[in-house]
């Protein structure tokens, strides 16, 4: 069913990932992405798997999840891994097949690929998993505020972002249902030619469309009704605060970086 | 009677396998007989609109059977579709599906999917306008156009055109005035009488399903706890009250009475009934607390 698309969907939970600041996650996500990219060996490979497998472990979010969601990039994983086996020529030569040839840098090069995507999907997913998409508005909108300055309507994004994400799971609940109504009269969507399926659509993007239309329209009436004016002086009913927490956790992603340009420069290991 | 539509054993689970699993129904066995006009009552969220989504074939069972004269509908895949079309089910707010041009295309959507010539076409939409109460100046207007009350009462048409033998319907009074419910459910009588149909109706309306069903099945937590005439289940009042249900207002009365010691029968359910019980009770000079 529709329903089942994991596409940034949020499993609820009282964990400490669950419970950490969004802009803490933000940011820790960008400074993991930094460390991933810098990180050169195995120990400092080992040290940012280490990371993430506690707090894969401490959200209790559960490996198999954000496995599935690599599911999607699979080819892509499989694409990059033969590339880098094959055009890698350093290291000494393990096997040689015509002009095809695998070395130890090769190996060792699809290996790092491979587990650099791979960690790279499940350290995003891990934070979509985790905030729900509102609060990950919220945070982006904090984050991006010196932005104001220079005239970005960031505020406005924003709201757009939020409402946008906010009738994502509705418009999908209301696709399933009107497709159910239709298919109750008879109608069709699985089998017959292309033509034959865009023209199946018009009985279900049609009320779609003018259901879109009419929530939009109710929602800027409400909205209006509550006086909102744009996000100048308006206040928040959850206001975002550091804990000692976010400060402990970003600090730890902060040694992480540092450990990987320390590892970069000085371990061949 | 052998049941026109019955389910054995019906189980749903939705989202199997993830945080939201959830058992909506839990080895449900219902029967539908033929002819017959069944009530369903339940409190939100008990699993009605699940259930008959699974008796036109368009959830599939997470477990069980569903059968439709006693063949089941999951058999291949063309007695699937066939059974869309002989057990009619309109959906709750279904003025949300209109999509055509006219009333008339509208109308037509489901009996041109059953692939019929133009002839037969035309005929049911008409009748089928006629059942709902529509005129056929309607019949030309853009189904946008019109009221919240008539717009319903167009998509119940679309669905009574395909001339099902069972007709499902969810909660069709839900959110209309008074007028507006009286007619839709005079509608659904009229069909039910001219073609013997066999008639499902969801409804949260206990005077309703008091007046109008012959039999009414209790959901409550995706099981079936309670289930006959009118007059047995509303004699259950304190069980349907456990399930966040109630009587209907008469039977609430009369149960009130018999609480206060007075000698009356507390599954009283009608106007005329309780007319004669009260004339019964002062006949017989019973005292009044
Ligand atoms: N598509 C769905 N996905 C997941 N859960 C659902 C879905 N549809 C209904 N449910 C759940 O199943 C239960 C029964 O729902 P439903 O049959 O709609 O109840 P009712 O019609 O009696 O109000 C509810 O708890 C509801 O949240
Ligand atoms: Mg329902």
């Amino acid at each position: 069913m529709l329903k089942d698309i994991t596409l940034g969907q949020y499993f609820p939970g009282d964990s400490l990932v669950h419970r950490l600041d969004p802009r803490t996650k933000l940011i820790c996500v960008v400074l993991y992405i930094v460390a991933l990219f810098t990180a050169k060996g195995f120990l400092a490979y080992g040290l940012v798997f280490l990371l993430l497998a506690t707090a894969v472990k401490v959200s209790g979010v559960g490996a198999k999840a954000l496995l599935r969601g690599m599911r999607p990039v699979l080819f892509i994983l499989i694409f990059t891994g033969i590339l880098n086996l094959f055009y890698t020529t350093t290291g000494t030569v393990l096997v040689k097949v015509g002009f095809l040839q695998i070395t130890t840098g090769g190996l060792a090069n699809a290996f790092f690929m491979v587990v650099r995507i791979m960690m790279l999907i499940s350290g995003t997913f891990l934070m979509t998993y985790t905030t729900s998409p509102i609060s990950l508005t919220d945070g982006l909108e904090m984050l991006l505020n010196p932005l104001k300055k220079l005239k970005v309507p960031v505020h406005d994004l924003a709201m757009m972002m939020s409402i946008a994400l906010r009738f994502i799971p509705t418009l999908i609940e209301e696709t399933d249902k009107i497709m159910s109504a239709q298919k109750a009269r008879g109608a069709d969507f699985e089998s017959g030619s292309v033509i034959d399926k865009a023209k199946a659509m018009v009985p279900l993007m049609v009320p779609l469309f003018v259901s879109a239309f009419r929530r939009a329209d109710e929602l800027a009436t409400a909205m209006e009704c509550r006086c909102y004016h744009g996000g100048e002086g308006r206040t928040r009913l959850h206001q975002l605060h550091y804990t000692r927490n976010d400060w402990l956790v970003m600090g730890l992603f902060g040694v992480l970086v540092a450990a990987m340009f320390v590892l970069r420069r000085f371990s061949s290991f | 009677m052998d049941p026109i539509l019955e389910t054995k054993d019906l189980c749903c689970t939705y989202s199997i396998g993830t945080p939201f699993e959830h058992v909506a129904l839990d080895h449900v066995n219902f029967q539908a007989y033929p002819g017959e006009y069944l009530g369903i009552i339940g409190h939100t969220g008990s699993g009605k609109s699940t259930l008959i989504q699974h008796l036109n074939g368009l959830l599939k069972p997470t477990g069980g059977q569903v059968l439709l004269h006693g063949k089941d509908i999951w058999a291949d895949s063309k007695t699937t579709r066939q059974t869309r079309f002989k057990v009619g089910l309109v959906f709750q707010y279904p003025e949300y599906q209109l999509f055509e041009e006219t009333v008339y295309k509208d109308i037509a959507f489901g009996p041109k999917n059953m692939k019929l010539d133009q002839d037969e076409i035309d005929r049911r939409v008409h009748q089928a306008a006629y059942f709902v109460g529509l005129t056929d100046d309607m019949l030309d207007k853009s189904p946008f156009e019109l009221s919240g009350g008539q717009k319903r009462r167009v998509a119940i048409a679309g669905v009574i055109a395909m001339e099902p033998e069972v007709l499902i319907l969810d909660e069709p009074t839900a959110g209309l005035d008074p007028q507006g419910r009286e007619a839709i459910l005079g509608n659904i009588q009229a069909f039910h009488d001219a073609r013997n149909a066999t008639i499902i109706v969801v409804s949260h309306s206990m005077e309703d399903m008091a007046r109008l069903a012959d039999r009414i099945v209790v959901i409550n937590d995706g099981k079936i706890p309670l289930e006959g005439t009118p007059r047995q289940v509303f004699a259950q009042g304190d069980q349907l009250r456990d399930m966040g249900l109630n009587t209907p207002q008469l039977t609430q009365v009369f149960h009130r009475l018999r609480e206060m010691g007075l000698p009356v029968d507390d599954s009283v359910y009608t106007m005329e009934e309780a007319k004669a019980a009260l004339l019964a009770l002062y006949r017989k000079g019973g005292q009044v607390c």
